[in-house]
């Protein structure tokens, strides 16, 4: 049976104990902290933090090895593209030219663009375990009490934990369709090429938007019968109070944000040099 | 004097998107307490009926409506739905649909969270309403994991700890095997008499439902009512003959027989009915009848042998199956859900492979077919056709299966138009799909799948949620491919139709065949029975009254005789 994506894991954990607005707050500051850097050494401290966290969390790397190949691809294409469009961004920023090689024109390898790459690979590898993270260690409906408490209005983040709750419905879904599909021969396994396979899918997509329709129409229905936005308020079941580790992850993530903005900014310049 | 709670007065509705009113001049009243059942064929309004009361008419689904409706004084055109809510429960069918929260405390929490009650106030009420509804050891159980049975009960405790007046069950029975459905009934019954709630059951399986106490029975039919009588007077007229409302079977044992049926017979459940005035008049039909013939065994088509199967790392779900079908049979395999039966559908069909055992079709080992290949072979039709369809018009869609393969232009063409007269859905080839009934979709996935030409056909409950009507006519096409030589497995839950279609049924329990046998046969079976979670059928209990000894060829008479005569009223 293939894993289900992306949803809830439930699992004991430091992590999985703190509440949802402890961890939305956390993943928030991480997020802008390694977002707004691009000094390797904070970079660095901060994915050494990543991994660590992972580990703590109890989940494994098999619980999000679909996902996380996925984002890796995205990553290399991302990397790909970014040197096609702009191979002397790095020169441009460090100021000095170490060529290693040149292959035509302007597109010759520096040290200072291979650099600067690096970089932006260490900010991703620093988010996505911590946004995979999140995903995985917080239930939904208490991610949407989160949102609410921090000031979305609730409507908006029920619609969010609803979608979240429906990607295991979803896949289900998809994995009936997909059989229903193969039965009719319809071949989705790897002897088909992948421009076919991808055609595909494609036949599995139009029955999973019409049945996730339905199934829209059929909760929107159940929502309404009971109540639902009838307020401007709403009390949450599934709300839990903070305790002491959720003071002290904030404090010390928010520790970790304070001081790896202060360390970026201090000489006026976002990047670390080490040419100069 | 009793308090009406429910009171629709000249009351008519046309949706928006409908050129035609839905339901036109609805007048009756439901007192305090009363439980009532409203029936009728699929497209007869009873659903709009209950959209009106639970005010998702005209809250959520605008239209026009004329006339007026009151709940417990309230008019629904005015009143908000938040309103009418908190007095009327509704239970939708879809039991997995309905669901908003992730564990079952937090879904029964969802209408006080709406009402902002306090945390510490949800916590006592959801522990108050979940031993109501006898969920209380489940409280932080996964809605996913629990059972169908177990997931209606917590549908009902949401809607509990409002403490409503009023509750709508939109049919309730759908989605259960035979013996889960009548602990439902149990269950609405203890409800309705103990804690004095009004109940309205929408549902078209009168028998079931009938199981308990019912005060009236009210029948809708192309957006009217038709009747509005107590169940015992109901069954005496002609009424649910008319709008093809499948009749309990026992009625019509004794209607074939030549018994009148009168309101002091007490009709509304085999254990009050008295038949002593008829007695005769059966005996005598019993013996008019032909049987049917015995089965013939002819050369098997598809074998299991020892077949094993689990997940990796999993549990056993299939062990040491063993059964043989032959050519032309038309065979049901029945058993609880999770007992099964859905991954023995995909081992026949290859999607998954046996961990040990052989699975021999037309005899060769299949053990080394591709998916697609078995596809040839076995043909499976899932339960919905929204599900399967994935072309925007008829003959696409059925043309997609030799498409796929890149058979020849010409021959796809011959071979669509061939398979689309066979379902009867030829003049339709050029209509788009979203046009079609229920029904007729469940047919475009039958020649979807069967213009492959596979020698066997598996369906999965080919009839849920169908009307007498629909039944019919999806059982009866069936029927007629059967006797054009392909074999049918039909998976379901649904007593009657193993009974009447299928000579022969294979029960699962807990990955094990527990029987194999004629249906009638499997169905006498009380330990069969009770482990399989299936229901005797209200005839054996007639043949008991009637005194008849041979009660399993009573029962192969009276299909015969159905086969006959019970079409000629459709």
């Amino acid at each position: 049976m293939a894993v289900e994506m992306l949803s809830y894991l439930d699992r004991k954990s430091l992590i999985h104990n703190l509440t949802g607005v402890t961890k939305l707050l956390c993943f928030i500051m991480w997020s802008f902290a390694s977002m707004l850097t691009y000094d390797t050494r904070i970079l660095f401290f901060l994915l050494i933090g990543s991994i660590l966290v992972f580990i703590i969390s109890k989940i494994k790397i098999a619980d999000v090895a679909f996902v996380l190949v996925f984002i890796l691809i995205f990553l290399f294409i991302n990397n790909l593209a970014i040197y096609i469009f702009s191979p002397q961004e790095g020169v441009k920023i460090y100021k000095t030219q170490h060529v290693l090689f040149t292959i035509t024109g302007s597109y010759n390898i520096t040290i200072e663009q291979l650099f600067y790459q690096l970089n932006i690979t260490l900010k991703y590898l620093t988010v996505i375990p911590a946004a995979l993270l999140f995903m995985v260690t917080t239930h939904p409906s208490e991610f949407a009490s989160s949102l609410n408490r921090i000031g979305v209005s609730y409507s908006i983040a029920f619609a969010v934990a609803l979608a979240l709750r429906y990607i295991p419905d979803v896949q289900r879904d998809y994995r009936t369709i997909a059989l229903a599909q193969q039965a009719r021969g319809l071949d989705m396994s790897r002897k088909e090429k992948l421009p076919k396979r991808f055609k595909n899918a494609v036949l599995i997509i139009f029955p999973l938007v019409l049945s996730s329709l339905d199934r829209i129409e059929t909760i929107s229905n159940a929502m309404d019968l009971r109540g639902f936005g009838k307020n401007k308020k709403r009390t949450w079941y599934s709300a839990r109070p903070f305790r002491r580790n959720d003071y002290l992850a904030l404090l010390l993530i928010g520790m970790v944000f304070v001081l790896s903005i202060t360390v970026t900014f201090y000489d006026g310049n976002r990047f670390y040099n080490p040419f100069l | 004097m009793k308090k009406p709670v429910i009171e629709f007065i000249n009351f008519g509705f046309k949706y928006r998107s409908q050129a035609k009113p839905t339901l036109t001049n609805i007048n009756f009243t439901v007192y305090e307490g009363e439980k009532v059942l409203i029936v009728g064929p699929s497209g007869s309004g009873k659903s709009t009926i209950g959209h009106c009361i639970n005010g998702l008419i005209p809250h959520s689904y605008k239209g026009d409506i004329t006339g007026q409706l009151k709940i417990i004084g309230m008019d629904t055109s005015t009143e908000p739905i938040s309103a009418i809510s908190k007095k009327v429960g509704t239970v939708l069918q879809d039991p997995d649909g309905q669901f908003i929260g992730l564990s079952v405390a937090e879904d029964l929490a969802f209408s006080m969270e709406n009402d902002c009650l306090p945390q510490a106030e949800m916590i006592s009420k959801v522990k108050e309403a979940a031993e109501i509804v006898g969920m209380s050891d489940h409280l932080g159980y996964s809605l996913h994991s629990l059972s169908g049975g177990q997931k209606q009960r917590v549908a009902l405790g949401g809607v509990m700890v409002d403490e409503v007046n009023i509750l709508l069950f939109d049919e309730p029975l759908a989605n259960l095997d035979p013996a889960t459905g009548k602990h439902a009934v149990e269950l609405i019954d203890q409800l309705n008499r103990e804690r004095n709630k009004t109940v309205i059951i929408i549902e078209h399986r009168l028998e079931d439902v009938l199981f308990r106490n019912v005060d009236r029975i009210i029948v809708v039919n192309d957006g009217e009512i038709v009747s509005d009588l107590s169940p015992a007077e109901l069954l005496a007229t002609d009424v649910l003959e008319r709008v093809s409302v499948r009749e309990p079977l026992y009625i019509r044992a004794l209607k074939y027989a030549g018994c009148k049926i009168t309101p002091e017979m007490r009709p509304e459940r085999i254990d009050s009915l008295n038949i002593n005035g008829c007695k005769e008049k059966l005996l005598h039909w019993l013996e008019e009848v032909e049987s049917l013939n015995p089965l013939t065994s002819s050369k098997p088509i598809l074998q299991l042998e020892n077949i094993a199967f689990s997940y990796p790392g999993g549990n056993k779900i299939l062990n040491n199956l063993s059964f043989s079908i032959a050519e032309g049979e038309m065979v049901s395999i029945v058993g609880k859900n999770g007992a099964g039966k859905s991954t023995l559908t995909k081992l026949i069909c290859g999607f998954e492979r046996p961990s040990s055992g052989r699975i021999i079709i037309e005899g060769q080992d299949a053990a080394k077919d591709t998916i697609k290949d078995r596809a040839l072979k076995v043909g499976l039709v899932m339960q919905n056709p929204n599900h399967m369809i994935s072309k925007h018009l008829i003959y696409d869609e059925v043309a997609l299966g030799l498409t796929i393969r890149g058979v020849a232009e010409t021959e796809i063409r011959k071979r669509v138009d061939e398979t689309l007269k066979i379902c009867g859905l030829l003049p339709y080839r050029k209509w788009p799909i979203s046009a079609l009934s229920f029904g007729q979709k469940k047919r475009v996935t039958i020649a979807s799948i069967l213009v492959l030409q596979p020698r066997i056909l598996i369906l999965d409950e080919p009839t849920a949620g169908q009307d007498f009507r629909h039944y019919t006519e999806i059982m009866d096409f069936l029927q007629q491919l059967n006797k054009l030589g392909v074999t049918i497995i039909l998976i379901t839950h649904d007593m009657h139709l193993m009974l009447e279609y299928t000579p022969r049924a294979i029960v699962i329990e807990s990955g094990e065949k527990i029987a194999d046998d004629l249906s009638v046969n499997v169905l006498a079976d009380k330990a069969v029975i009770d482990r399989a979670n299936l229901k005797e059928t209200s005839l054996f209990e007639l043949a008991a009254l009637a005194e008849v000894r041979d009660a399993k060829k009573f029962i192969q008479r009276f299909i015969a005789h159905d086969k006959v005569v019970g079409r000629k009223w459709q």
